[in-house]
């Protein structure tokens, strides 16, 4: 049986891993409430440019060429991985390496056993899981998330997309965690590059009753529009991924929480257990001398 | 005519105009009120707004602006001031 001082010393250890749990929660809590307006405050943006888009390819006879739907026989390959700067987030960072690694191996196998599958990093513990396993990973956007706005993401969006267009790599694909609510996220693997067409929406139809100007050519404006459209992809899976990391560190630290306090519970449990036979065996040991006395 | 500037960060514009300058891909060009519809990239460049209360400008750097039935967006990936 431990001592009483051991078990004194462990429940005040635990008490205060409980504690800094406890704030750990709520600072996640307040952090998720931001990422959640940042979401908010995204989404007229984005809605409003697939709407334009929309308009626009309505207007436009042939579907215009882009070289961002360039369908390459598929050489080389760059995943960009969202993940998060910190741990302490349950199976957040984990979920998304492991959809990433499957990914790659069902896919690509040929193109990783050649050695053509890279990776870009936005959030330090991806970067650092791909680099532990072998892979090419580019770090330079890896700290996005310190100052998270439009511009930091604009630009990893933007080498990304050109070294498409250079020819560096034939596909672009993309995995984060989308936020579903606090305790659920869902992975997602999408296919960034090449566009993927999507069959004309409803919504197209109607806009195009409406004679409008356009300056300069249709076709230009839709050049101008589906790179901006690829930025709001990537903003908007980093934004995502950002809300979800909150709300899963926000699930561990409750868990954990209540793991501690279930802990301290036994714990109290074993140190009056310990101080009771303490004190009775005291008491039989006096008792014990008064009576050798009185013989 | 309603005014709204957007970017993926937030709403920098919101309200009434009376007249828009915009830096278009072609030129400099103006909006005022009951303008035919009309969809055009914008350059880097400043954005001059005519208000009841003064003139406001914000520099884009580009964008799109669309035009419709007196409402006009503007969909700028960054603006500075």
């Amino acid at each position: 049986m431990p001592s009483l001082k051991e078990v004194r010393n462990r429940i005040v250890s635990v008490n205060s891993t409980q504690q800094i749990t406890k704030a750990m929660k709520m600072v996640a809590a307040a952090k998720l409430r931001r990422a959640q307006d940042n979401i908010i405050q995204m989404r007229p943006y984005a809605q409003k440019l697939s709407e334009m888009l929309g308009t626009v390819s309505a207007g436009a006879d042939v579907a215009a060429e882009s070289p961002y739907k360039a369908v390459r026989p598929v050489e080389r390959v760059l995943m960009i991985v969202v993940t998060s700067d910190r741990g302490l987030c349950g199976a957040f960072n984990t979920n998304v390496v492991k959809a990433a690694l499957t990914r790659i191996s069902e896919q690509y196998a040929t193109q990783q056993s050649r050695g053509n599958v890279e990776i870009m990093a936005i959030g330090k513990k991806g970067g650092e899981a791909f680099t532990r396993r072998g892979f090419k990973v580019n770090n330079q956007f890896v700290d996005s998330f310190l100052n998270l706005s439009f511009a930091n993401v604009r630009a990893a969006a933007e080498s990304a997309m050109e070294s498409f267009v250079a020819g560096r790599y034939d596909v672009i694909e993309l995995v984060y965690n989308e936020f579903k609510n606090v305790a659920t996220q869902i992975v997602r693997t999408e296919q960034m590059l090449p566009i993927v067409s999507k069959p004309a929406d409803a919504t197209a139809t109607t806009a195009s009753a409406v004679n409008y100007a356009f300056e300069p050519s249709e076709e230009e404006i839709i050049a101008e529009l589906i790179p901006k459209s690829l930025k709001i992809q990537l903003y908007k899976a980093v934004l995502e991924s950002n809300a979800s990391e909150h709300g899963a560190r926000m699930t561990a630290m409750d868990k954990a929480t209540e793991n501690a306090g279930e802990l301290l519970k036994e714990l109290r449990l074993v140190y009056n257990r310990t101080r009771q036979a303490a004190i009775t065996k005291e008491i039989l040991e006096i008792v014990g001398g008064a009576e050798a006395l009185a013989n | 005519m309603t005014l709204d500037i957007i970017t993926p960060d937030r709403k920098v514009f919101s309200g009434e105009a009376s007249a828009v300058t915009f830096p278009g891909i072609e030129g400099q060009f103006q909006v005022l009120n009951d303008h035919a519809p009309l969809v055009s990239t914008l350059a880097k460049g400043p954005v001059t707004i005519q208000t009841a209360s003064g003139q406001q400008t914000f520099i884009v750097d580009g964008g799109v602006v669309e035009v419709l039935r007196n409402r006009v967006l503007v969909l700028a990936e960054a603006v500075v001031a």
